[in-house]
């Protein structure tokens, strides 16, 4: 079922040594041959292989540094997962992360490179907070959906910028996404230490907190807010999207051979607008999420780098919603983790930025394994 | 794969077993927006936190480089569920996450630095910075021949705007033709970054580099093109002997075994705290001998007067950049006042936005 969602093969630092021809030569007088079939349970295990791999490189290190390897790897995983609590921490720092991905990954699908879900964050953050702060004192039910509207068309319309660009102007996406991420910041804090500053904050850059009906609710006894709602109906809609209309089919095809996209005229122009306003549009719910339910107002500490972590997600992911949701909660359970094992064995905090790179780093090379495999080259 | 388990049960174990053992002890928190080894405030932070732990009935934890804002409020909620007793939160953005919290963990002792909210449970404290950026203004501005200071400044907030004012206002009581030209660099720990806030200042032809930033990157400009600079946080003058005249520093040590004595003989009350030379939460880290011996004598006068009373920073008048009296003759600003600059001294070139 989730496989007619499953992303392209080949990541794009793949594409660095995956040339036209079909085989290479290595120094040991092997060969890489790209697996023409598809695994499928050798390549869950290259990828726990993977991760195991990066945990021992971490307990070597904290044993480098004096600690138990055992205990510490213990507290990483008795604060991401070893409690209620500690669920609750990993899924609601998940929640940004997840809807940023999942829009980067539509953009993906259809090789679009959109490294600007950060700044379409942003944008989703102001839309929402200029509809909290212009309309306050309304009830939930007239606010929130309002906030969701503008957050989703801030965030879409500053995707759709580079898209058109792209077309128009034939100018690089990755280029003009990662400079639009900077000209989204300096705007929001041309905001809130400017025109939305709020009277009582002593000159401090943060608007005003938002009235009740702005904030989003939690749920139940529990400190999980209401946007978890959101990203699970969202990663539903996104995965009827692709699986079951005509739009959704177009955009993949096109994804995996433009030309031939073309050929077959498909409305390639209009593909490319439609998936840059969706990638941006649940990146901005994402910053509406986070104005919302966390800050509870706009301030310059809402940018924290969800934008740019999206995408490492989106890629473990390999683009599937179902598992970018997985590669989010579990990438939050190693940030929330990482700090239990920081408090208690006062590791640094790069401990926990190293074992972010190392993990992505033997995934990446496990991906390798998973399409290629070496060959005893033959003599002709 | 059982064998794994067992494992893992057994780390997990021990992981209960030191928390129990520390149980008797109390337990301080730490807090930090940016890493212990910025060699600036945090670090001047951890300097007492270091003090508090060589204390024998005390255990304490830092955290560092936590982000403000939702990072934040779920750190002090699992110290707080710790039963950690007193929680200290050094950055600005912690200020809400750390209400929040301390209103759900009633037992526990929240003190954030910088921020003006308090509940039952929290209070704030910060020291009067602005008292030693004046006398470190005194020092550069005996010390300009080009007569253009550089001010490498972190963000447009009232702390830094009235550290930056001081700072004027010493550089104009030994030399009324200096201007300060300030540049932004909106992070407060970003070496790279603040380093090249600095260049684009020596480029409009600063002699001297003052600073509000966590890192000494502008010092580490300054020296490399061999001009004086003014340090920040702590004494800096290992990164650039050369050029590091003087740095206006914390001392929290005091000031933290004082809120830990309280909290633990159960007299600790809620409120804000803003001490200034007189308690030695901030102070002047000692000249270097490139200043010259009547100019340190001079500063250390005023220091005197500053911390006996005779003296006030801010006292009237005082105009801002376009030269409207902010402050009239003879009056001395109240703190609120203080608290919330957001404007200007003349003699800054720059803008507060």
């Amino acid at each position: 079922m989730l496989d007619a969602v499953g992303g392209t093969d080949v990541p794009p630092i793949l594409l660095l040594i995956h040339h036209k021809d079909e085989s290479h030569t290595t120094m040991f007088d092997l060969t890489i041959r790209k697996r023409p079939e598809t695994l499928g349970w050798t390549a869950a295990l290259i990828y726990c292989g993977a991760v195991v791999m990066s945990l021992v490189i971490s307990a070597g290190m904290l044993l480098f540094q004096g600690n138990s390897p055992l205990e510490g790897l213990g507290l990483l995983l008795q604060g991401a997962f070893g409690s209620s609590y500690a669920i609750e921490d990993c899924l609601i720092k998940a929640i940004p992360i997840y809807l940023c991905s999942l829009g980067v990954a539509i953009a993906f699908r259809l090789q679009i490179w959109n490294i600007g879900a950060e700044g379409q964050f942003a944008f989703g953050a102001i839309g929402a907070t200029w509809v909290a702060i212009s309309f306050p004192g309304h009830s939930a039910w007239v606010m929130i959906p309002a906030m969701m509207a503008a957050a989703f068309l801030f965030g879409g319309l500053w995707g759709v910028i580079p898209a058109v660009l792209k077309l128009k102007a034939k100018a690089n996406e990755i280029i003009v996404t990662l400079m639009l991420n900077y000209i989204a910041i300096l705007f929001l804090d041309y905001l809130v230490y400017g025109p939305w500053k709020s009277p009582d904050s002593f000159g401090f850059p943060m608007t005003q907190e938002f009235s009740a009906g702005a904030i989003i609710g939690k749920i139940g006894e529990t400190n999980l807010n209401w946007g978890l709602l959101i990203c699970v109906l969202s990663g539903l809609v996104i995965y009827v999207f692709f699986r079951f209309t005509l739009m959704g089919f177009e955009l993949k095809a096109s994804g995996e051979n433009v030309r031939a996209a073309r050929y077959a005229r498909l409305p390639y122009e209009r593909l490319v607008i439609i998936s840059m306003f969706l990638s941006g549009a649940f990146a901005g719910w994402a910053g509406f999420v986070e104005a919302s339910a966390t800050l509870n107002r706009l301030q310059p500490t809402i940018m924290v780098g969800y934008g740019y972590t999206a995408i490492v997600v989106a890629w473990l992911a390999r683009l599937n919603p179902f598992y970018i949701g997985i590669s989010s909660f579990l990438l939050a359970g190693l940030r929330v983790g990482v700090e239990n094992l920081q408090l208690e064995l006062q590791v640094p905090a790069a401990f926990g930025e190293i074992m972010e790179g190392l993990i992505l780093l033997t995934i990446l090379a496990g991906t390798f394994f998973v399409n290629y495999r070496f060959a005893r080259r033959q003599r002709p | 794969m059982r064998k794994g388990l067992v494992l893992l049960v057994l780390a997990l174990l021990m992981a209960v077993g030191t928390t129990q053992a520390a149980e008797k002890k109390m337990k301080v928190g730490f807090v930090y927006v940016s890493p212990v080894g910025d060699a600036g405030w945090s670090y001047a932070h951890d300097v007492a936190r270091q003090a508090i732990e060589a204390l024998p009935d005390v255990e304490v934890k830092y955290l560092e480089a936590v982000n403000e804002g939702a990072d934040s409020e779920r750190v002090f909620l699992n110290m707080a569920r710790k039963k950690y007793d007193l929680i200290f939160g050094t950055s600005f953005g912690y200020m809400d996450p750390m209400l929040k919290v301390s209103k759900r963990f009633p037992k526990t002792v929240f003190m954030h630095c910088s921020g003006y909210k308090t509940s039952e449970n929290m209070g704030n404290y910060f020291g009067r910075m602005y008292q030693a950026r004046y006398l470190s203004g005194m020092v550069a501005g005996s010390m300009t021949k080009s007569n253009v200071l550089g001010y490498v400044a972190a963000f447009p907030i009232p702390e830094v705007i009235r550290g930056i004012n001081a700072f004027t206002l010493g550089v104009q009581a030994v030399n009324p033709d200096a201007e300060v030209r300030v540049v932004w660099t909106k992070t407060w720990y970003d070496p790279a970054k603040e380093k090249e806030g600095a260049k684009s200042l020596l480029d409009v032809g600063a002699d001297v580099i003052a600073q509000h930033q966590d890192s000494p990157g502008p010092q580490e400009a300054a020296q490399e093109r061999g001009v004086y600079s003014i340090g920040y946080n702590t004494d800096m003058s290992s990164f650039a002997p050369k050029s590091h005249l003087v740095a206006p520093i914390w001392n929290w040590t005091p000031f933290y075994m004082e809120v830990l004595k309280s909290v633990k003989d159960g007299s600790w009350k809620s409120g804000s705290t803003w001490n200034g030379l007189a308690e030695g939460v901030v102070d002047l880290s000692p000249m270097s001998d490139l200043v010259p011996a009547d100019v340190q004598a001079r500063v250390l006068a005023r220091r005197d007067e500053i911390k006996k009373g005779d003296y006030v920073v801010f006292s009237g008048p005082v105009k801002d950049q376009a030269g409207t009296v902010r402050i009239a003759e003879g009056a001395v600003p109240a703190d609120g006042e203080l608290l919330g600059m957001d404007w200007f001294v003349k003699g800054v070139v720059g803008t507060t936005k």
